[in-house]
């Protein structure tokens, strides 16, 4: 397609530059990159989510404290602010050898991910937490009241509650994630943003690149939410959790 | 490994009033992008989320789209489409400053778009029947009845969406304006401590996004009456 123009400003619209080699090479890297990026660090998140956000909920009070403070710092600061200090901060404090080993084994990606998974881990805990709050002790109550031992209570009833209210707002968060790992390009990773800087750095043909980064990251978000929602709504409990409006960021 | 500290207190007067306050010879600032970010951003967001509650389909469907096209796309995507698109419409170069302000209005917009509807559609049906019979108009049902209810409604997510923004705006420093971030950046360019750098300015950010967050909470408990009694 060739347009000589939008709104009446000269620009000459050349698509192929999107798949010309090498271009299409770096726009699959990329996105093979965001998706690895994404899929590491969220298992990081996750498991920082569960077990801050569990912390959060017991009656001891350090370990509530410690698990406070992780959260409110981490959060609360921008995630470029901890990309930078994990790429270019951390790795100074690190021992000689250890150092060594990351800048010979990608240290760029592992910094990354651990910006994207401590950052992600603070805000999934809060998530988590909120969750495990919203079960009434009642649940646990009545299922031990009826006769099932306390594993069997938390395997048919407590937890099958919990993650139906928790998978909404987990998406919503994972989503998050997703789209934030476009900021690894600022410490030199080659994830999808940064291919489609490079392209536009190359033929600058901004207009094109910036379409197709763009295009990629709206079928992966709309496809992962449109998923999350069909599985959401097969596995409601009639009746029993009202299905939210739709949750928040 | 010898941490060195003094570099902050050095570097301090440079990294606060030209990186977070804007006031030297860079045009820029975390404060003065993060104010009128916001104040912008909050205008953008009440009317996306009245436009996608109205029953006129050329007004609800456009504004749907925006919302979700906007959620879908990453802030940097955001931010590198204005800034290759502004100076292009506008013929002329413009400053990072105002490509930084507009992405940033346009983004949160959206977001606050949603936070919005969910704040007027969480005021009971009633509310709108009871004002269409006393017979108050559209503008003025909105601006005296179902407005002042919908925003106590929406005054946690709207503080947590500002803190976003609020983070948000290292991004500007991506593109070049000079920022809490950037600030840091250039004195670890020269001074090669990265380390106590980064801290300084994670707890700079810190003490602004924690105090919103402690004001917030604040607001909630003294505008819900039934909370404060407990």
């Amino acid at each position: 397609m060739l347009l000589s123009g939008f709104f009446g400003i000269p620009y000459e619209f050349r698509w192929n530059v999107l798949w010309e080699a090498p271009h299409y090479t770096w726009i699959i890297d990329g996105l093979w990159m965001t998706l690895r990026i994404s899929a590491i660090s969220w298992i990081f998140a996750v498991l920082l989510g569960i077990i801050f956000g569990a912390l959060r909920t017991v009656p001891f009070r350090p370990l509530r404290a410690l698990a406070t403070a992780y959260v409110e710092f981490f959060r609360n600061v921008p995630l470029l602010v901890w990309l930078f200090f994990w790429y270019f901060g951390a790795p100074e404090v690190l021992p000689e050898p250890i150092r060594q080993w990351f800048i010979h084994h990608g240290m760029e990606f592992w910094s990354a991910v651990a910006g994207i998974s401590v950052y992600h881990g603070a805000r999934m805990s809060e998530v988590i937490r909120a969750g495990i709050q919203s079960i009434p002790k009642t649940q646990l109550e009545a299922g031990l009241s009826s006769g099932l031992s306390v594993s069997q209570t938390y395997r048919l009833i407590v937890i099958p509650i919990a993650l139906r209210l928790i998978v909404p707002p987990v998406t919503n968060e994972s989503l998050n994630l997703l789209k934030n790992s476009s900021l690894a390009m600022t410490i030199g990773v080659g994830e999808l943003t940064f291919a489609t800087r490079q392209i536009e750095t190359y033929t600058a043909k901004a207009f094109e690149a910036f379409t197709a980064g763009t295009l990629i990251y709206l079928a992966l978000c709309l496809s992962i939410a449109y998923i999350m929602n069909r599985v959401e709504r097969k596995f409601a409990i009639p009746g029993l959790i009202a299905r939210a409006e739709r949750a928040e960021h | 490994m010898n941490f060195d500290f003094g570099i902050i207190i050095s570097n301090a007067k440079f990294v606060l009033l030209q990186g977070l306050l804007g006031i030297g010879i860079f045009a820029g600032g975390t404060l003065r992008l993060a104010i009128p970010a916001i104040l912008g951003g909050f205008c953008l967001g009440v009317i996306l989320g009245l436009a996608r509650l109205a029953r006129r389909p050329w007004i609800h469907y456009p504004a749907a789209v925006y919302i979700e096209f906007i959620r879908g796309i990453p802030l940097v995507m955001v931010i590198f489409w204005f800034w290759f698109l502004v100076p292009v419409f506008l013929r002329r170069p413009v400053p990072e400053y105002w490509v930084a302000l507009t992405a940033f209005v346009c983004f949160e917009g959206a977001y606050i778009g949603e936070i919005v509807r969910a704040g007027i559609q969480s005021v009971a049906r009633g509310q709108v029947d009871a004002a269409t019979a006393t017979g108050l108009g559209y503008l003025q049902m909105m601006w005296s009845v179902i407005l002042p209810q919908a925003i106590r409604n929406m005054i946690p997510s709207l503080v947590t969406q500002f803190i976003v923004l609020f983070k948000d705006t290292s991004l500007a420093s991506i593109i070049g304006m000079m920022d809490l971030t950037k600030a840091a950046q250039t004195v670890t360019a020269r001074e090669l401590r990265p380390f106590e750098m980064y801290i300084f300015i994670a707890v700079v950010y810190w003490i602004f996004t924690y105090s919103m967050s402690r004001f917030s909470q604040w607001l909630e408990i003294r505008m819900s009456p039934e909370k404060a009694a407990s």
